[in-house]
């Protein structure tokens, strides 16, 4: 019942073959980690404020067109009839318009806040809503650093609205609705990676132009939206005082904690229940 | 089929339905002060219930895109289940340390705890925008696992298993049910030990909802310690809630307590005062240092700054106070108004924490509407009916059957 010469030849080299490339292909999934995000990069120098963006948007997700520009008042806020504004800011450098939307964080708060999976961060970049799995307690809006989630508060079934980077869209078109139909190349769609390069290139060509800071490269730990500006960007009504890591991870410690707990505590409480089980016979004898 | 019958003839012979029947009608007076109040409220709550779900909840509700919990949320759930602490903290002192001198306010208070949690879990439903997904993170395949809320949600559901079955003998001794009474009655001591871990976890967990909200709160309420500070506090709470509950109890139902348990009284309650201060000391403790580490000086000569020193001096400090002195000087009544304080002092702090100190900077500030809070007050007072319902017919706090006294 000994093995075979043959035998043995092929199964060291089948070994041999599998130690030396299996280990390579196995124990890193590239699909794993070589995880890239999709985002778009605001560039606020180019944008003239013409709120197309608004409207394509409106239409791409079935919304109220917006009302026309000499209705609207400068600063506003996305709502749940709409998921992206234009806002106009009058500074040192002239009127300034900024675009607001969700910013679909790297690790979105809202997704980590949700119990039911209904907010998810997708493979590629989008922060989806999934309506039947939302159960509508709104723990994402308390949650989201940007307050970016909107509730049908009017509705006997509500949806949550906000901005989904068109994951619908893009899987026939190549582009979200706000980028393609955008006329003075403000938007740009790509690897957050690559738009972190080209935003750091249009910096550093003109220094004179841009203030020098990303927005949404650190914020939040990092957030799908980058934004590019002539002014510093508190002057442009975005919260600046937002932490440079993720928000999920202020719950951490918490729920780590909470597996050690649910061991040792019921551990404890029964050693304590042994060692104190003859206690009350000399509380009756001293009792007040 | 015959084990039905047998439940029917443990119960005297009578038929079990029959029983039941007979324990739905109503008794006592109708015409009670409290009724008289609570009818109505609960009638118009109801009626409003309707209208949030055939219209929306911004037709009743004056919650905002900014300010997403109200008064439902800040008040019946996150408020209501820190007062309901009593009954993990009882179950720890009579079950797991052997205090048997509470053991006669264990029932009531477990009672206390359990209506709470049912119908504080109520006030959630009625919150949710999309209620008929509410099993979804229970058997749905959507397990949010990273979320906090996801925790306290399964804590909420399992613990109120358990306060049942803590609850259960009293059940069984008033339908008569000897057999099972026996079963559950040994259940006890598994359902108190997975009970208090739960509560310890959820919580604390209410508190660790507001972590991501980073920004949103108030800095002088915000802080990575806000679990620890609503587990300590949830403690003097739930038994301030008891010493509460039981100076009504005691008058309203006082036909049914035994010459021995009123006797038994004042001890109990100069015991939980004695409690109380302890655990506000470490809670006031707590308090001070994290407020050192914060560095927020700058802050308390603003209009919160105030509202925070009342608080913490005002209703944790004084009553902490108040309730060491009464219990040197044995003076009951000052220890119940230190209760009551000390209730005060933690409805501030809950509502400071999700509703006032919540986006306190946003230009339009959330205040409830007339709406929310009859639908709020609703839910409390029919949850005192529930409550004067089971006192009046289960053994509760009257003496149990002395055929359940033998098993024990």
């Amino acid at each position: 019942m000994g093995i075979q010469r043959r035998g043995f030849l092929k199964l060291l080299g089948v070994t041999g073959l599998t130690l030396a490339i299996g280990e390579n292909v196995s124990a890193i999934p590239k699909s794993e980690t070589e995880v890239e995000f999709n985002g778009i990069l605001y560039d606020g120098t180019r944008c003239k404020g013409c709120r197309s963006c608004e409207f394509d948007c409106a239409e791409a997700h079935n919304l109220p067109e917006p009302k026309p520009s000499k209705e609207i008042a400068a600063i506003r806020k996305t709502d749940d009839t709409c998921n992206t504004v234009i806002n106009t800011f009058n500074t040192a450098k002239g009127k300034v318009f900024i675009k607001r939307q969700c910013m679909h964080c790297n690790e979105p708060a809202c997704a980590a806040a949700c119990l039911t999976k209904a907010l998810y961060k997708t493979k590629t970049g989008p922060v989806t809503w999934d309506g039947n799995k939302c159960m509508g307690c709104r723990y994402c809006m308390v949650s989201c650093p940007f307050d970016s989630p909107k509730f049908e508060y009017h509705s006997a079934n509500p949806k949550i609205q906000k901005c989904d980077q068109c994951f619908e869209r893009l899987k026939t078109e190549e582009s979200p609705a706000c980028v393609y139909n955008c006329p003075n190349e403000a938007l740009l769609y790509g690897k957050r990676r690559d738009l972190i390069t080209e935003a750091r290139r249009r910096i550093y060509e003109k220094p004179e132009l841009y203030t020098d800071h990303i927005y949404g490269e650190h914020e939040a730990g990092g957030t799908g939206w980058l934004y590019l500006s002539p002014v510093p960007f508190d002057q442009l009504g975005l919260n600046t005082s937002i932490q440079q890591s993720s928000y999920p991870a202020l719950t951490k410690g918490f729920l780590y904690a909470v597996p050690s707990v649910f061991v040792l505590v019921p551990t404890l409480l029964l050693g304590i229940h042994q060692a104190t089980k003859n206690n009350h016979l000399n509380e009756e004898k001293e009792d007040e | 089929m015959s084990n039905n019958q047998q439940i029917a003839l443990d119960n005297d012979g009578n038929s079990i339905w029959k029983f039941l029947v007979s324990e739905m009608k109503p008794r006592g007076k109708w015409f009670t002060p409290f009724n008289i109040i609570s009818v109505p409220i609960i009638l118009l709550g109801l009626a409003l219930i309707v209208i949030r779900f055939w219209k929306g909840l911004g037709e009743v509700s004056n919650v905002t895109q900014e300010v997403p919990w109200g008064l439902w949320k800040g008040f019946n759930v996150v408020t209501g289940v820190a007062f309901a602490g009593g009954a993990y903290v009882l179950t720890f002192m009579v079950y797991i340390l052997n205090m048997r001198k509470y053991h006669s306010i264990i029932r009531v208070t477990v009672l206390n705890g359990f209506l709470a949690y049912a119908f504080y879990a109520g006030a959630l439903v009625l919150d949710l925008g999309r209620p008929w997904h509410i099993f979804n993170p229970i058997i749905g395949n959507s397990f949010g696992a990273s979320s906090v809320l996801f925790l306290v949600a399964w804590h909420f559901l399992l613990y109120m298993v358990a306060q049942l079955i803590e609850f259960s003998p009293t059940i069984a001794e008033w339908l008569g049910v000897r057999r099972a009474h026996k079963i559950l009655s040994g259940m006890t001591m598994a359902a108190v030990i997975f009970g208090i871990t739960l509560s310890m976890l959820h919580q604390s967990g209410l508190g660790a909802l507001f972590l991501m909200a980073r920004e949103k709160i108030h800095p002088l309420w915000y802080n990575e310690f806000i679990p620890v500070m609503f587990l300590v506090s949830s403690i003097f709470a739930g038994l301030s809630m008891v010493i509460f509950e039981g100076s009504i109890s005691d008058r309203v139902f006082f036909d049914q307590i035994s010459e021995k348990n009123k006797k038994a009284q004042n001890g109990i309650i100069r015991g939980l005062s004695k409690i109380c201060a302890g655990t506000m000391f470490a809670y006031f403790f707590l308090q001070l240092l994290v407020f050192i580490h914060g560095q927020h000086w700058d802050l308390l000569n603003t209009g919160m700054g105030h509202w925070f020193l009342l608080e913490m001096l005002g209703f944790v400090l004084f009553p902490m106070i108040l309730f060491f002195i009464s219990y040197r000087n044995n003076n009951i009544t000052m220890i119940k108004i230190a209760a009551l304080l000390t209730m005060i002092g933690v409805i501030m702090n809950r509502l400071n924490v999700s509703i006032i100190g919540f986006r306190w900077d946003a230009a339009v500030r959330y205040v409830p509407s007339w709406m929310e809070v009859v639908v709020a007050l609703a839910v409390i007072f029919t949850q005192i009916w529930i409550f004067r319902w089971v006192i009046n017919r289960m053994p509760v706090l009257r003496d149990s059957p002395s055929w359940a006294i033998e098993h024990e």
